[in-house]
């Protein structure tokens, strides 16, 4: 174990800690000594039992495990070459994320369909410490968007091989999706409909809004206001408050209950949704809008541009940055948010989380919770690449 | 012909502009020179109806220029301006095309003239047409700019302080290369600035504005000869004056009989270089020769001061 830092010292470098890497490697340290790896429960609602790396796992593979984590973690704690660090942190979540599984089969008794394994603490705790090493790797790279992408399109295919070759069916959280696999899909594409519809919704009404309140200067400041008041009212106060007008359009206007547009279920979550995205994308917007050079501005006007070319030429194309910047808050929040939508029998991710709270299973929850996590950290992921490629573009040399 | 006739422009009960009257004949430049607030940025963009008047009527060549919509009068108008205002997300070659692209050219006829433009501007059409104006250097960026307001051939240019961002070298560069695409292109030039100086070296004729009042329309000899207020007086800079009379002379045009000895000046030189040459050498009188380097004669020190003097 202490062969790394007698290499360095063999080389001449002066042994020199990497300040992130102190906190990962005591992270890491504690994750992989003191907190358990898996918990053991004879079925899905009792209490579970610790267990720890070396318990939790086959006789070689328990210290191969351990000793990877050291390794990697040693690796972070000291600065080393940026892909040395990538490669470290790549294999200790592979191996984490391949042992996991081999803990569930291992664990559970020939036969026996009740009992419950699921990683615990010490597991997840690893995996943050070295997701946070990755990312700092990944980040002190500089890569390219298209290359952060490529990056989650591989950390994705690994998940969904993993997924498929089952070695991980032996894990709670499977077992619970085993038996709501159908329900699954359907709560997870409404989920994404709830959280695209209502960002798609509040870019056809923010955007020309934000155009407006730029434009025009009395609006800009009561507008603004407005959504920042509606942002500020919690999300089930404000599913609370839409029950009552919704309910009245649905028994008045029979169209709207054609629709589906009723007091509770879809409606109310995906007006509420909508509410929340207006600010971000009508704010952004008006500060995009302002941030165009002024020179710019009056160059455009003064050669002759109309209104429109001058918005759709000039202003609209500086202030998309700032704009999608705008939708990438919304896109991540509405991920978010829309997993409240199954209070109120709007469905989504979110019904999984509430079945599973209102049960004490928590792997029912975590079965909402970690695609929840999983899609809106891709969004981020995917958004902030467009929204580099789109700033960068004009700043790419051009050299003929 | 630009006639100004009785323009004035108010914000609430300030007048910015304060019914100015002025005619700038065709082929010329006229220099609006004030301090800042004095109005000639207003007046300027009253021209191309960036700003409404008030009241009063701009003609061009005997047309109200309220008689086309706004944006149609603008793009027959070149207008170039401080900071030169490229649009950042655009190339070069697409900066310089925008108001051609306005006005519907064919993409033939865009790019030659694109080309024309970049490569009077001594700028490579194939270097920097597909650059972006972040990678170009505050020179170029301001021949960019002035290209771009040049592009559709207007007869009126407007430039407001459009030399105010560079450094002096740059500035008299480009002030140079201003002069011959001038006279290349016979444009109309209004150019505003707040530098005496650049007024005198640029200028046909020098309006001089004091809080939205045209205070002197005249020849810069004129305005460094009769100022017409206390104002003018100040701005031309009192210490300055013989200088600048002189500065508005060619040598050739001061050039005595006889020689002298050393080095020769060219015809062409101002006569303030040649005074500069004179009190820094020593000498009593340099020799003068035309560009093909045949002697004109010579240029005197007694001369020259004589014609610093304030005329008559």
């Amino acid at each position: 174990m202490r062969g790394a830092p007698e290499r360095l010292t063999g080389e001449g470098v002066p042994i020199r800690f990497d300040k992130l890497g102190v906190v990962i490697a005591v992270i890491a340290a504690y994750a992989a000594f003191a907190a358990p790896f898996a918990t053991f429960r004879a079925n899905r609602i009792v209490p579970g039992q610790a267990r720890s790396m070396l318990e939790a796992l086959p006789a070689a593979t328990g210290p191969l495990l351990l000793a990877i984590v050291v390794v990697a973690a040693l690796v972070a704690l000291f600065k080393t070459p940026l892909l040395l660090r990538l490669a470290a942190s790549a294999a200790a979540l592979a191996a984490l994320a391949l042992l996991i599984g081999v803990a569930g089969t291992f664990l559970t008794p020939t036969g026996n369909t009740f009992a419950r394994i699921s990683p615990a603490s010490g597991f997840w705790i690893l995996i943050f410490a070295f997701t946070l090493l990755l990312a700092d790797v990944l980040t002190r790279l500089e890569l390219s968007p298209w290359a952060r992408v490529g990056v989650l399109v591989v950390a994705s295919a690994a998940v969904a091989l993993l997924l498929i070759s089952g070695s991980w069916n032996d894990l709670s959280i499977l077992k619970e999706y085993a038996n709501r696999a159908d329900s699954f899909w359907a709560e997870g594409s409404k989920h994404v409909t709830l959280a695209l519809g209502s960002l798609l919704a509040a870019v056809i009404i923010g955007l020309p809004l934000g155009i407006l309140c730029h434009r025009v200067e009395r609006l800009r400041a009561s507008v603004l206001n407005v959504l920042n008041i509606i942002q500020t009212i919690p999300s089930i106060a404000l599913f609370g408050l839409l029950i009552a007008p919704l309910g009245w359009v649905a028994t008045h206007v029979p169209a709207a209950a054609a629709l589906g547009i009723r007091g509770i279920g879809t409606a109310p979550a995906f007006v509420a949704l909508f509410l929340y995205s207006l600010l971000p994308v009508v704010a952004n917007t008006v500060v995009g809008l302002a941030g165009v050079p002024r020179a710019a501005n009056d160059a455009a006007r003064g050669m002759g541009m109309t209104d429109r070319q001058r918005l759709f030429g000039v202003e609209f194309p500086l202030a998309f940055p700032v704009i999608l910047t705008g939708i990438r808050i919304v896109l991540v929040q509405n991920i978010g948010l829309a997993t409240i939508a199954a209070l109120i029998g709007g469905g989504g991710f979110g019904v999984f989380v509430f079945q599973g709270v209102g049960q004490t299973a928590m792997d029912l929850v975590l079965l909402g919770a970690v695609p929840t996590v999983a899609l809106a950290f891709a969004a981020a992921i995917i958004l902030d690449a467009v929204i580099e490629m789109t700033a960068t573009r004009r700043r790419e040399a051009s050299p003929a | 012909m630009i006639e100004i006739e009785g323009i004035t422009k108010r914000y609430d009960a300030t007048a910015v502009v304060d019914d100015v009257s002025m005619v700038i004949e065709p082929r010329t430049i006229a220099v609006i020179v004030g301090t800042s607030g004095s109005g000639k940025t207003t007046l300027l963009r009253m021209i191309n109806r960036l700003v409404e008047p008030t009241a009063g009527v701009i003609k061009l060549d005997g047309a109200d220029n309220r008689s086309l919509p706004g944006y149609e009068l603008r793009r027959s108008i070149g207008y170039a301006i401080q900071g030169h205002g490229l649009f950042p997300h655009r190339t070069v070659a697409q900066n310089i095309a925008t108001v051609p692209v306005l006005l519907g050219w064919d993409k033939a006829r865009i790019k030659a003239r694109v080309d024309e433009l970049m490569t009077l501007y001594q700028l490579d059409p194939e270097a920097f047409g597909p650059r972006y104006p972040h990678e170009l250097s505050g020179g170029q960026q301001q021949r960019v700019g002035v290209a771009r307001a040049l592009a559709a051939e207007p007869n009126v240019l407007l430039m407001d302080e459009p030399f105010g961002a560079l450094d002096p070298i740059i500035r008299t560069k480009a002030q140079e290369d201003l002069l011959t695409i001038q006279k290349r292109f016979g444009t109309t030039i209004i150019l505003v600035t707040h530098d005496m100086e650049e007024a005198v070296h640029m200028g046909d004729k020098i309006a001089v504005m004091d809080a939205g009042k045209l205070v002197q329309y005249a020849k810069p000899a004129e305005i460094l000869a009769k100022p017409a207020s206390a104002f003018v007086e100040t701005l031309v800079g009192a210490s300055e004056r013989p200088f600048r009379l002189l500065s508005l002379g060619r040598v050739r045009d001061a050039v005595e009989k006889g020689t002298a000895e050393g080095e020769a000046i060219p015809g062409d030189a101002s006569q303030r270089d040649a005074l500069a040459e004179l009190l820094w050498s020593g000498r009593p009188a340099l020799p003068v020769r035309d560009a093909d380097g045949k002697p004109l004669g010579r240029v005197t020190l007694d001369g020259l001061v004589k014609r610093s003097a304030r005329p008559a």
